[in-house]
């Protein structure tokens, strides 16, 4: 883990690091040489680490006053809004940073595509984050379902139905994740019990995510590997820790835009009606950030189909790295890639528009065309388009330009600076 | 940037088509409320006209049972003063105990208790009033899509059904009304309540107090957390500005730079 041996300078110090070095840690973590010429792209890890610190130190305080049963949730939570001092600012911070949360591991995970940090010798960091994205998603729906308004109890009916849809046993493993023949009080208890426990489980898979990351060390624009430390490199405190609190900043602007002006726009209004089983909401929709997997679940006629076809959506991603065929990691040198990247982001964004909108007419042609379309990406382009392309020239040091010529690097540059 | 467009113009052509397609029902009004936008705050004197409304019209059907009284004395709301709360809270008879031989009993009401509620329970409320139940109106300006502006354009909304169009006994003719229909009558008519302030009780005024009263029922905490986003946008802002310039520094010893 460390490539230079740390001795700390006090007697007890060394004491103390010769029996648990933490210091050690410490030293590592402040040295850890980072690629210089990283671009903002790549400081939404250090934020990613923000909200998941912001949602439990707000989420621990929202238990406090919360209570999780079917009779008071929806009165606790007023409670929370117009008794409990700065309640509302606790709880906005919590709902509008799920959302935020979401925001920047889609750019985290769009940059990851983009510059192929994916690849070898990556892998495992890739799949380690495509587990702490499936229990964001958990964790998300579970918590939206906690007020026990009228989303929260008929979108955890259509999610838990999902379910059912496996042959033979789907009815009993519906009833068992219920506690109950409806989704009812015991299917609110053990959501919030779940939802508390998930994100400490994510906590200790971003330290495998970090632990992970710090043995070949980042990624960068360029893509190339790099020798460690190096004129390439800088040591990651002060110079990355800066700039990631300059960006985090900028990320908090935006947050407490969001917050203080904007509380419940990215929220369904039926929310603030109480649960009621008897009447449903004319649309179910999901919260944003899960709508392009809604629009596939609901484009496939068949309900098993549909279901399969969603989750097979995020577990193509864990194979991602062995789909994809061309040497080159970085898009700034792969002339074809870059296009359908960009098609790819576009058909997310189609994906969750049409989620959001009735299964019906144009847009279920739409949710067809963009489910066959990102299914296709990766198991056909990707493999394809990394034999065929004809990849740029690659330069050999993010320092030095390419040996045939110095123009890549500066393009290169240009290109990171356009997206 | 030719991807950048094609996005955008895709997007944009989807969102025409769907402007289009929900044209054939009618937007709520647009009001200019005193408490929308940044600095938004509420209008003090509507405030407690809204409460005049709320408490001589709504009230005999619809609840608010997430309010206190003390609530409309706090900073922010209505601000009636210490006594006027008190003596508000006096007017309402609420059930208390048990006492100590076991019975309920009935009380003068304190600033402390919750808004006393019209019907015993939802049940009781929906076989009032024809078996459609009078939403709690505690937050119902946040769980209305269109919000404020929806639930003024509904006061004010009541027509004569246009011909071809027959309601039921006891069905109304609301042009905003989702599905046009609506179980509640047209309660409002001018000179129906008399403002303490003098100002003339038309439909439209008591319209607009009543839906400025509820949007501060709904969110009591408007009127600071305008005030606290301000400062804290300020204070990011500046902080930003200060890290970026340290980044500049520290970034100057490598070449090249960030």
């Amino acid at each position: 883990m460390s490539e230079h041996e740390y001795v700390p300078k006090s007697k007890a110090g060394k004491w103390f690091n010769d029996r648990l070095p933490l210091l050690s840690l410490a030293s590592h973590l402040t040295d850890y040489p980072t690629p210089k010429n990283l671009n903002y792209w790549w400081t939404f890890g250090g934020i990613l680490t923000f909200c998941l610190l912001t949602q439990i130190i707000t989420g621990i305080v929202l238990a406090m006053h919360y209570v999780a049963h079917a009779d008071l949730a929806f009165a606790s939570v007023e409670h929370i809004m117009r008794d409990v001092n700065y309640g509302w600012l606790i709880r906005y911070i919590h709902s509008n940073g799920a959302s935020m949360f979401f925001l920047a591991v889609y750019i985290h995970i769009f940059r990851s595509l983009f510059y192929g940090s994916y690849k070898s010798p990556r892998e495992i960091i890739w799949i380690i984050g495509l587990m702490i994205y499936l229990l964001m998603m958990a964790a998300a729906f579970m918590g939206y379902v906690l007020p026990w308004g009228q989303m929260s109890f008929w979108g955890a009916t259509v999610i838990t139905n999902l379910f059912s849809a496996i042959p033979l046993v789907g009815d009993s493993i519906t009833t068992w994740l219920w506690g109950a023949y409806s989704v009812d009080n015991p299917t609110l208890t053990r959501f919030f019990s779940l939802h508390y426990l998930i994100p400490f489980l994510i906590l200790g898979l971003v330290v495998l995510h970090i632990w992970a990351l710090h043995i070949p060390g980042n990624n960068n624009p360029v893509g190339i590997d790099i020798k460690k430390p190096s004129k390439d490199t800088v040591p990651f405190h002060p110079y990355i820790t800066i700039k990631d609190a300059f960006a985090l900043l900028l990320f908090s602007i935006i947050f407490a835009g969001f917050v203080f002006f904007a509380p419940n726009v990215l929220g369904h209004s039926d929310n603030y009606i109480q649960a009621n089983p008897m009447v449903t909401p004319a649309h179910i929709v999901p919260e944003w950030y899960l709508l392009p997997f809604y629009a596939i679940l609901r484009s496939v006629p068949d309900k098993l189909g549909g279901v399969i076809l969603m989750f097979g959506a995020i577990f193509i991603l864990f194979v991602l790295p062995w789909l994809d065929t061309s040497k080159v990691r970085s898009a700034v040198f792969r002339p074809i890639y870059r296009q359908f990247f960009w098609i790819l982001v576009l058909d997310v964004l189609v994906l969750g528009y049409v989620g959001a909108m009735p299964a019906e007419g144009i847009y279920l042609v739409l949710a067809r065309v963009g489910t066959v379309y990102y299914f296709l990406h990766f198991i056909v382009i990707l493999p394809v388009v990394g034999y065929l392309e004809k990849t740029e020239p690659v330069p050999l040091s993010i320092s030095e330009p390419v040996l045939s010529g110095s123009a890549n690097y500066s393009m290169a540059k240009k290109d990171n600076e356009k997206i | 940037m030719k991807k950048f467009k094609l996005f955008f113009c895709i997007l944009l052509s989807l969102t025409i088509f769907n402007t289009l397609k929900s044209a054939e029902q009618v937007d709520p009004i647009k009001v200019d409320w005193s408490f929308k936008g940044l600095l938004g705050k509420f209008d003090r004197a509507s405030l407690q006209r809204g409460y005049q409304v709320y408490n001589e019209v709504c009230a005999s059907c619809h609840s608010m049972q997430y309010l206190s009284y003390r609530n409309l004395g706090e900073p922010g709301g209505p601000e009636f003063s210490e006594e006027e709360v008190k003596a508000i809270a006096a007017g309402f008879e609420v059930t208390d105990g048990p006492d100590a031989q076991g019975e309920m009993f009935t009380r003068a009401g304190r600033p402390s208790d919750k808004f006393v509620s019209p019907y015993p329970n939802v049940k009781a409320a929906a076989a009032a009033n024809g078996g459609a139940y009078p939403p709690d109106m505690s937050v119902l300006v946040k769980a209305r899509k269109g919000g404020a502006n929806y639930i003024y354009s509904v006061l004010v909304g009541y027509e004569d059904p246009p011909p071809g169009v027959t309601l039921d006994e006891g069905v109304y003719y609301n042009k905003y009304m989702i599905g046009n229909k609506i179980k509640m009558p047209n309660n409002l008519s001018d000179g129906l309540v008399e403002y303490a302030d003098g100002t003339e009780a038309t439909v439209d005024q008591m319209a607009k107090d009543v839906t400025t009263f509820l949007s501060w029922a709904a969110e009591p905490e408007l009127e600071s957390r305008h005030k606290t986003g301000v400062k804290v946008i300020l204070y990011l802002v500046l902080l930003s500005i200060l890290v970026f310039l340290s980044m500049k520094k520290i970034w100057s010893r490598v070449n090249p730079e960030i």
